[in-house]
């Protein structure tokens, strides 16, 4: 187990996601992860580990206008199996 | 679509708990970014998984908003896949015919003068259709901003060749590549508007990115800064990802425009007032070893 720290986090409009990855490599910590499941579209969507810094690249780099960028006023920690 | 959609990209941090986003977050947080700029009427849109030009589009919009010039504005409309965001974007606009934008532009800047006029097209429109409309305005020195979504690639209209595709660059009759010999060499339109006497500002962009992305940000922002400040013509290149039209999978498209396309049509400012830098120096600069 280890402590990973979020400093943001997003919110995803995950039936508006077209499925395309390009969030994926876009986010600097890695945190971002297409999910095995469908959305309405029938595409995976992005889902988020711990370990946001809320910089934005994601939202940066979505053609579909999917996510929303927050940044905590203190960050808040996960308990992580690595 | 040639990629498995069962695909998953791993992690470095694996069996970690996946955290709700459905909705923003319970803890005290500060909101630093929204789903869609200010002048974006709604987020949908019919443009193809991992195209670029909605993210170009984004850009523009923010842009206008933050040097408040949303009441001021008018925009021209060439055609192609971008033209679907007529009906969302909350800017005055004017449809043009394919590649007339530039002279639409020019009237409408003469009768407002005081208005920030700017067109959008693609590289079909302005390179293919209408090369002498953009030539013209910028050799007259119109106070006008001409944005470029350049894909090199006619993906509206059959995802044929255009005058700026790169060599080797796929396309639906350049299936093998851009052969020269057989098709004859890109335009670099960047270089073209640049050492004309009445640009003022010409940069070429990239969305392959976040940090190209936040590059052609700032690019849209001194090109339209210029046109205020009543110099002369400013034009912005913003190479986008065509995925559909180069036959590759969406999570390729970054990858093969910095590779295919960036190699050739080289991101830096062009032209800025008296400074003029050909795409050939930036390359050099960019790209010291070669594509
Ligand atoms: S805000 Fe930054 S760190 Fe968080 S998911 Fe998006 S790209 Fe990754
Ligand atoms: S970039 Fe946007 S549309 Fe593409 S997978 Fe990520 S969230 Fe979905
Ligand atoms: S054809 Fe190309 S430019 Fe047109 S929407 Fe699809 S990806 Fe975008």
């Amino acid at each position: 187990m280890r402590t990973v720290e979020s400093r943001g986090t997003i919110t995803v409009a995950v039936d508006r996601c077209k499925g395309c990855e390009l969030c994926i490599p876009a986010c600097p910590p890695q945190v971002l992860r297409m999910s095995t499941d469908r959305n309405e579209l029938g595409v995976p969507y992005p889902e988020l580990l711990p370990g946001c810094t809320g910089c934005g690249a994601c939202l940066l780099v979505c053609p579909d206008f999917c996510f929303e960028i927050y940044q905590y006023e203190t960050p808040v920690e996960y308990e992580v199996n690595v | 679509m040639s990629r498995d959609p069962l695909r998953v990209i791993q992690t470095s941090v694996t069996q970690s708990p996946v955290i709700k986003t459905d909705q923003p977050p319970s803890e005290p947080a500060k909101q630093k970014g929204r789903f869609r700029p200010a002048l974006l009427l709604h987020e949908d849109h019919d443009l193809c998984p991992g195209c670029g030009e909605p993210i170009a589009i984004r850009l523009m919009l923010e842009v206008i908003e933050e040097l408040g010039q949303a009441q001021n504005s008018i925009g021209v409309i060439g055609i192609g896949c971008y033209t679907a965001f007529t009906s969302s974007m909350d800017v005055d606009l004017v449809q043009a015919l394919h590649g007339r934008a530039p002279s639409v532009a020019t009237g409408a800047k003469r009768m407002r003068p005081d208005s920030l006029i700017f067109t959008l097209q693609g590289d079909g429109d302005m390179v293919n259709e209408g090369l002498q409309e953009v030539i013209h305005t910028a050799a007259r020195g119109e106070s006008v901003t001409c944005i470029l979504l350049n894909n090199g690639v006619f993906g509206e209209t059959g995802g044929h060749m255009t005058a700026t595709t790169v060599l080797g660059q796929r396309t639906k009759n350049s299936i093998e590549g851009r052969d020269a010999d057989y098709h004859g060499y890109p335009i670099l339109i960047g270089d073209l508007l640049a050492q004309l006497g009445g640009t003022v500002y010409a940069a070429r962009g990239s969305v392959h990115d976040a940090a190209g992305v936040v590059k052609t940000k700032n690019m849209l922002r001194r090109a339209f800064e210029s046109q205020l400040e009543g110099g002369g013509f400013s034009f912005v290149e913003i190479l986008t990802m065509c995925p559909t039209g180069w036959f590759v999978p969406t999570a390729e498209g970054p990858g093969y425009l910095d590779n295919v396309l960036g190699a050739v049509h080289a991101t830096g400012e062009l032209k800025n007032h008296e400074r003029l830098v050909t795409t050939a120096q930036l390359l050099a600069e960019t790209r010291p070893s070669g594509p």
